[in-house]
């Protein structure tokens, strides 16, 4: 797969995106200290229009960034995971077609989250966990529960602000025609 | 021109269609432009004028898809053989957009971006950077980030980015669009000197005429969908009416003297006012202006807001406000001016409630309002963004514009039948089930002032409301916004650098400097001041100039009285 | 973003290292205190890491409040382990040696404690590493870095981009929200969770399109100058390697090597004192 000036550039300008909402948060009150990322929506909006490479460096690199820049630290375990969402939708780009207004209907909006759904339960309650364990001997009760949590979080960060996101611009950015004007 | 020379630009009969499109956006276009020219192309948006540019750098055919027909030749070569790259080596274009095109972390990483990519050796660059950087005077800034520089300097290092590569045509699209006016006036001799001082071809795609008359033009190409239909001098040009036929604003002391009545002819050299002969004018202009009505400032209502001894720091270090005072009455349409960094912003920030004031009051119709949250003074002073894309967050235009009743939870059926009366104020209404993304920016323009009039605000705060945009579009958004004035009991303050605007449109001026409140006086006053100018940035009025050379000892009443006639000459034409 | 940790021109040997050293370093010293759980290598990476940090010069204030945020989670971190899994520290040991009796059936061993004491540090040996690196790294050095440790140019110079555009978007993402804001959409922690969600779109959204805009601006204008259309790519703002480069380099990889022989010698990545 080529990489194009137009992904490299989304890449970039997605990755400073993805940093500079980290600290945007959704407090969810039921369970405490866990919130909903909106940064989330904003990676599966970029994966979705720019393809899974894009996803990646996004999910990777801005997550490794944020996590730098706001926690002076990096979760290697749980960045990884970030770029596994990145590129799983990222591989459905081509079909969601969202520039040409894809969208629009909801056969595509079906298609997304059920790789979402997918691709976080692959990310969060596989790799995260594995990872957790093989780098802290961290215990597998914790980080499983810990990444079932993160699993939900997201399906809903995804589910709602990036199904809204991508319905919003793709009914913008797509092609209006037999419009009239009404008195 | 010596015919013997060849042209470094050569249209012949290059017509250009978009794919998307019905109609080419280019017809039939036959140029010749030579070595050494600098070359003026004007034209209202929509004209081609900026397809004709992609031609130049190959953005045309190589990234926007086309039929395109008829031959180009640049420097002997053919621009969609060569491709983008190919051609960036002849052809260098500078941007409108500096902060777009400043793609690297420092001024020097910046110059050097396209040499990088040639994958120069590293001590090639250092000397090529440093020479270029001492042409343009930024050798102090080499180690800058954007965010460090104002926009005349990220437009320089735009300009050094692509001299680093040894062009041999410079392309300026709309150089002007985002600069104040004094900072324009030194793009624009800078332009010259380089032209002067290199070997090189200058090629400006500018509405702003006046502006960029400022210093010497060779030729003036003036479009009109998408046909060249005037290639001439300017002292030519200015002596005809195409310019005012075709969208393009004439610069304001020619529209002043041929309102008067003046035939101006070429040999007068109409190019610039300061060396212009006025001699044959002179005579008309003083029997026009004693002819003219006096002129009287409008009448205003009681003080609405108050602003007193305003006092701001972001960091408790350099102060952005100092001590600022003054009052806005009830309908007034007023204009806050100043160089860029002079708190134009901030001050606006304040007033609707983003920032807090370190010391100072602001009182609305007599009452102080530090304890009112951002929302509670968002219902009584609109805010809107310079770009509608910056608030737009609504894809059908119902939606968005009763956004900000329904998050107040008034009742649908409410918001249903209020949005449908802005809208019909705004001239919307027949578009009310359209989406957004069906609207042109105007329209979208007035689509992002509708969703806060909604409010029904007392104030409506505008940042920029016509940066960027041609005669014609900017007329259309001012008209807009005095006939919104006439119907609804609103009152305009407007963040701008457009010196027309404030002449042409606003009862009055507010000029920040340096934090401090310059001046509060009518428009025609501060644009005939030349201190104030200088020290805010701004730039004289021509008008100013024209009244001095036809022995009129009060420029600033001249300009006052032009600007009347000329209001009212454009609602009349309005009104046809 | 004052809140955020930046870099920072000195003259301290760590900031004349060339951004290549400085990555690959951070790199290598993530993996070895990824791979470990030996307490000695731990504390001895811990020792140096302290070192580092003062012969940076880093200023106490430039990271304490990250620091506290760190502290925070950790807390909350070690909290979670031991209520999951109390008895972890024995599993991992093979030994069970009891200090107190907590609650229930839960008591506080020496091994828990053990075990929970070289998670905090393993994770005390990465946080330096993070704060130094960006504190003593010149950003325009990171794109060049990457592309010398065998990142493609193209990704490596969108990490430029993002940075490079952090600042515009934190500004452009502010302006947004009072204005949004003034309209009464605010991202408060008040109202319905799905009140709430919709009013996060209301302001993302702008943001969204708008970066939408810009990626098409900055693209056109990278390709004007010619990005992209070479194999190879030089950097502006590269520095060569010293002597002083090449001795770092040379001390973190015989360290490399050395912690793993140490930590694995005996076919188990646990030093146990227990034994």
């Amino acid at each position: 797969m080529k990489i194009g000036i137009k992904e490299v550039v989304a890449m970039g300008i997605g990755t400073a995106l993805f940093v500079v909402l980290t600290n945007v948060q959704i407090p969810v009150f039921v369970v405490p200290n866990t919130a909903i990322q909106p940064r989330m929506a904003i990676l599966a909006f970029l994966a979705a229009v720019f393809g899974p490479i894009v996803g990646a460096v996004v999910g990777f690199a801005g997550h490794a960034l944020g996590d730098a820049f706001f926690y002076g630290s990096v979760w290697w375990s749980w960045v990884v995971p970030e770029a596994v969402v990145g590129i799983a939708i990222g591989f459905f780009a081509k079909k969601f077609a969202v520039k040409e207004g894809g969208f629009a209907s909801g056969k595509n909006l079906i298609i997304f989250n059920v790789v979402q759904v997918v691709a976080n339960a692959v990310a969060w309650i596989v790799v995260a966990p594995v990872l957790d364990i093989l780098i802290y001997a961290e215990p597998s009760d914790k980080v499983f529960s810990q990444g079932a949590i993160a699993f939900i979080l997201n399906i809903i960060a995804i589910g709602i602000l990036g199904s809204l996101l991508l319905v919003a611009y793709s009914r913008i950015a797509g092609s209006s025609s037999g419009l009239k004007a009404e008195e | 021109m010596d015919g013997r020379i060849d042209p470094i630009i050569d249209f012949e009969n290059v017509s250009f269609k978009y794919r998307a499109q019905q109609e080419p956006t280019l017809k039939d276009i036959n140029l010749k432009i030579y070595p050494g020219e600098k070359i003026l192309i004007a034209g209202q948006s929509g004209s081609g004028k900026s397809t004709l540019a992609h031609c130049l750098n190959a953005l045309i055919p190589c990234s926007f898809t086309g039929d395109m027909s008829g031959t180009l030749r640049v420097d002997g070569q053919e621009p969609s053989k060569l491709g983008v790259f190919g051609m960036s080596k002849i052809v260098g274009t500078v941007l409108q957009d500096t902060d777009g095109q400043f793609i690297a972390l420092t001024v020097a990483e910046d110059i050097a971006f396209a040499l990088e990519n040639e994958n120069t050796p590293q001590k090639d660059m250092y000397e090529k950077v440093d020479s270029v950087a001492s042409k343009l005077e930024l050798t102090d800034l080499l180690g800058n980030a954007p965010g460090e520089l104002s926009g005349g300097q990220k437009q320089r290092v735009s300009l050094g980015g692509v001299l680093a590569c040894n062009v041999k045509v410079l392309l300026f699209d709309e150089p002007l669009a985002n600069l104040d006016p004094a900072t324009g006036k030194r793009t624009i001799v800078l332009i010259d000197e380089l032209l002067k001082k290199e070997d090189l071809t200058v090629i400006i795609i500018e509405h702003r005429l006046e502006d960029v008359l400022h210093k010497d033009v060779d030729r003036v190409v003036l479009m009109d969908g998408g046909r060249i239909i005037a290639d001439k001098t300017p002292d030519e040009l200015l002596c005809s009416n195409l310019l005012i036929e075709n969208g393009i604003r004439e610069p304001l002391y020619i529209a002043a003297l041929k309102a008067a009545g003046a035939k101006i002819t070429p040999d007068t050299k109409p190019q610039h006012i300061e060396t212009m002969n006025v001699e044959p004018y002179k005579e008309t202009v003083q029997k026009w202006y004693h002819h003219m009505p006096v002129h009287r400032g409008v009448n205003t209502g009681e003080t609405l807001l108050s602003v007193e001894g305003l006092n701001f720091s972001y960091d408790g270090k350099k102060q952005i406000l100092s001590d600022v005072s003054f009052n806005i009455k009830r309908g007034e349409m007023v204009a806050l001016v100043g160089k860029n960094g002079a708190g134009k912003s901030t001050l606006a920030s304040l007033i609707c409630g983003f920032n807090k004031p370190d010391k100072g009051v602001i009182r609305l119709e007599g009452n102080d309002i530090s304890s009112l949250s951002i929302k509670e003074r968002g219902e009584r002073i609109g805010y809107v963004m310079q770009s509608p894309n910056q608030m737009i967050s609504k894809p059908m235009i119902m939606e968005e514009v009763g956004l900000g009743l329904a998050v107040r939870g008034v009742p649908h059926s409410e918001v249903e039948y209020r949005a449908k009366e802005i809208l019909k104020i705004c001239g919307l209404y027949p578009f009310r089930n359209w989406p957004v993304s069906a609207l042109s920016f105007g329209q979208k323009k007035r689509v992002s002032i509708a969703s806060i009039l909604i409010m029904n605000p007392d104030i409506l705060i505008l940042d920029e409301p016509t940066a960027g945009q041609d005669y014609m579009h900017y007329t259309e958004i001012m008209e807009f916004l005095v006939n919104i004035r006439k119907t609804l009991p609103v009152t305009i303050v407007m963040i701008t650098h457009d010196m027309h605007l404030m002449l042409e449109y606003t009862d009055r001026t507010l000029v920040l400097t340096d934090g401090k409140l310059l001046m509060d006086a009518a428009p025609s006053e501060v644009l005939t001041d030349q201190e104030v100018c200088d020290r805010a940035y701004l730039k004289r009025t021509s008008l100013y100039d024209l009244a001095l050379k036809c022995g009129i000892d009060d420029p600033s009443e001249f300009a006052a009285r032009f600007i009347d006639h000329d209001r009212k000459n454009r609602v009349a034409k309005i009104d046809e | 973003m004052s809140k955020l940790i930046s870099y920072e021109h000195k003259n301290t040997p760590i900031h004349k290292l060339s951004g290549f050293t400085k990555l690959v370093f951070f790199l290598i010293w993530c993996t070895a205190s990824a791979l470990t759980f030996d307490t000695r290598i731990l504390l001895c990476m811990l020792v140096i890491g302290f070192v580092i940090y003062k012969v940076s010069d880093t200023k106490w204030k430039q990271v304490s409040a990250v620091f506290t945020a760190v502290m925070i989670f950790m807390t909350i971190n070690l909290l979670a382990i031991f209520f999951f899994a109390p008895y972890q520290g024995c599993k991992i040991y093979g030994s069970r040696t009891e200090i107190a009796h907590l609650f229930g059936n839960v008591y506080l061993t020496q091994e828990q404690l053990f075990y929970e004491f070289n998670v905090f540090i393993k994770y005390f040996t990465v946080i330096p590493a993070v704060f130094i690196f960006l504190v003593t790294t010149d950003p325009s050095e990171l794109a060049a870095s990457l592309n010398g440790v065998g990142v493609p140019y193209s990704i490596a110079y969108s990490l430029e981009i993002a940075l490079r555009y952090i600042p515009d978007v934190q500004d452009e993402f502010r302006k947004i929200k009072n204005a949004q804001e003034a309209r009464g959409i605010e991202m408060s922690s008040k109202g319905r969770l799905m009140e709430r969600m919709k009013n996060t779109v209301s302001i993302i959204f702008p943001l969204l399109f708008s970066s939408m805009e810009r990626i098409d601006v900055v693209s056109n204008a990278m390709e004007l100058r010619g990005f992209g259309k070479k194999k190879k790519r030089s950097w502006y703002s590269r520095r060569p390697l010293k002597a002083a480069d090449f001795a770092v380099l040379a001390f973190i990889v015989v360290f490399f090597i050395g912690s793993m022989i140490i930590t694995y010698h005996d076919g188990n990545r646990f030093f146990n004192p227990f034994v």
